[in-house]
Formats: structure tokens, sequence, C-alpha cells
């Protein structure tokens, strides 16, 4: 396994929830996403059942990574927030630390300065929790760890049953 | 880079098709959406140009069942294949688990796998991976065509690692979910070694 490695466990992503749970009340926001950078879906929070959240999830990744490549290209380190306004509905996207991505769904019953400085709040909160999960998975790569992977004994039979052989 | 939820108990593995404009790594995808049970399928997203060349990327989930009490999750993205395109090319490679290079069997296509080929180890490597140590499988598309190269040929010139050979015609299903089983066995596969 790739020391790149995301593992989430129920008292991490209980916290994160928790976290988006608040931001999604507080903002007044329609919907609250929290997405990996790398286009996974980690949490979300609010009326979720209204949006495909894997496909936001996946073009949200590849709209920050091509603002990325364009912060780049004029001399920036990264664009932290990107905001699209649309007739009803508003998207704000937000980058935390170094992996994950914040996105705030929100129409008129909320405003562009009630979502920034509830984000703002919340980012930091979230930071310290991916600080953690990387502390902990730092840990776990050291070989004195005891941590077992319950992925330890797949065979190759379990491979062909996902494909229906 | 796999993902795994211990709360909702998931995995979920990045899957990138790679290779020359025009070689079928959109039909690929195309073909696993038609096939695939509506119900473990989500949106096919294509962003692609008027012509229909791809001009970011196309992406699909796809819901795979469960290993170990997890459910296995595979997202799929295909690069833009034209060669300008190569700052979007590099984006789409982060994180990912595993690579199927779409190699053109034509003939007169060799040039461009092989420059394809080069490129994804300079786009592998700037991402942080090793294109000899990443899970990698080599399609050989359009097994079909009367230009088609031997597979002596194609297997001379394009294969590098030892890395299994699927032959294929993607635009009728032939080959296209052994490729993806093959690249799924190596991903899963490195799971285990963790």
């Amino acid at each position: 396994m790739s020391k790149l490695d995301l593992m989430l466990f129920e008292e991490e992503y209980n916290l994160l929830q928790e976290i988006i749970g608040r931001l999604s009340k507080d903002a007044s926001a329609k919907v609250v996403f929290l997405v990996d950078k790398n286009g996974q879906q980690i949490a979300a929070a609010g009326d979720v059942k209204s949006i495909d959240a894997t496909s936001l999830a996946s073009l949200t990744a590849g709209n920050v990574a091509a603002t990325d490549g364009l912060a780049k290209l004029i001399g920036e380190k990264e664009f932290s927030l990107l905001f699209h306004e649309g007739e009803k509905d508003n998207l704000h996207i937000s980058i935390v630390g170094k992996r994950g991505i914040l996105v705030v769904i929100f129409d008129q019953n909320s405003s562009l300065a009630l979502v920034r400085l509830r984000v703002k709040k919340a980012s930091r909160e979230l930071q310290e929790i991916f600080d953690q999960v990387e502390q902990r998975a730092q840990k776990e790569l050291d070989p004195g760890s005891r941590f077992e992977s319950p992925f330890s004994e797949i065979t190759d039979e379990d491979i062909d049953r996902l494909f229906g052989d | 880079m796999t993902f795994i939820n211990y709360a909702s108990r998931e995995i979920n593995c990045k899957i990138v098709y790679y290779g020359p404009g025009l070689c079928g790594k959109t039909t690929n995808i195309q073909w696993i959406y038609e096939q695939a049970n509506p119900e473990k399928r989500g949106k096919l997203v294509s962003l692609a140009t008027e012509t229909d060349r791809t001009l970011f990327f196309d992406f699909l989930p796809l819901d795979m069942g469960t290993i170990k009490g997890f459910k296995v999750r595979f997202h799929l993205y295909t690069v833009p294949g034209q060669v300008f395109y190569d700052a979007s090319r590099k984006l789409i490679l982060r994180g990912c688990d595993g690579i199927i290079f779409v190699a053109d069997s034509q003939r007169a296509r060799m040039e461009a796998n092989i420059e394809s080929i080069a490129n994804l180890a300079t786009n592998l490597r700037e991402n942080g991976f090793d294109i000899r140590t990443i899970p990698y499988v080599l399609q050989f598309n359009k097994r079909d065509m009367p230009s088609a190269a031997s597979m002596t040929d194609l297997e001379r010139l394009l294969r590098f690692r030892n890395e299994p050979m699927v032959e294929a015609v993607a635009n009728q299903g032939i080959g296209v979910i052994d490729t993806l089983k093959a690249a799924a066995r190596q991903i899963l596969m490195e799971l285990q070694r963790a």
C-alpha cells in the first residue's frame, strides 16, 4: 500500500461528519461536502439526496486541480477559494489542509459573507482531524505497529467473485 | 491512493486509462457503462469537446460488490490523449491506484504509443509514482483492424515490465472487462501487501 493511502476510522469519520453537519446548519447551507483532492467523497451533510455526490466529488477535484495548475502558471502556490455564482444556487469551494476540499452549496437563504465566516472556523477544526489521521497513519507505517489490515488475506477467488465469476 | 473508510466500510480505488489520442480509452469506459448493472454504476461524466474528443476527463464510478466485508468501488478515469493536453493528463494521475494503458494496434500509431508511454512515465514520476511498480495493464486495442501489427511486434515494442497484456476490440467489448479485471487484481493484491 502506498504511504499516501487515506484510512478513516469510525471515530475520525464521526468527528468530520459532526463538523460539517454543524457547518451546514450554521451557514444555512443546502448541502456541504467534504471531498478528497483526488476526487473521493469523504463526508456529506444537508440535503445530500438532491445531488449526485460522486460526480460532484470528482468534478470538484478536477476543478481544484485545474485551478491549482493555473495558480502555479502565474506563480501562486494555490487559490485557496473558488466561488461559482448561479441564478439560484452558489458553490463555495475551499481547500482544507493538504488533502481536503470543502464544498458548500447555498441559495438566497444564506450569503457569501456568512458562508466564508463559518467555513473559516470549520476548516480549522477539520484540519486538526486531518492532522490526527496523518499522524496515526505515520505510526502504522512503523514496522513495530500492531495495526493489522483486514485485507491481508485477499484471495484470487475474492477478486473473481467481484466480477461475478 | 486507495481511500479506505472503516466507518462506512468502503474501499475506493482510482484507475486511469492512459494512451495516445483516439486509441479507445473513452470507448472502453463507455462499453463498461453500457454493460454494467444500472444499480451498480454511477453517472458517466464526460468533459469532451463538441466533436467528442476528451477535453479534460471521463469519469465512471462502479460498485463492484464486497471483499472482506468492505464495499469495493472503482473510480474509472480517462485522460485526454491529444499531445497538447499534457497539463490535464498530469492532474488526472493525481492519487491514482493503477493504470490501464490502451495501445492502438495499428502500425501507423506505434510511434504515438511509444511516446505516450514515455509521457506516462514522466507524468507518474511528477506525481510521486514509478511506472515500473504501480499496478499496470497493457491493452492492445483495435485488434480487428487490417493494419494491426502482430502481437509479437507490439509486445516487443511496448511491453517493458512483464505486465499483463490483453487483446481488445473495445467498440465490440472484446477484452474490456478482462483488462479491468487484470488491473483490479493488481490493485487489490497491493492492499494485501500493506
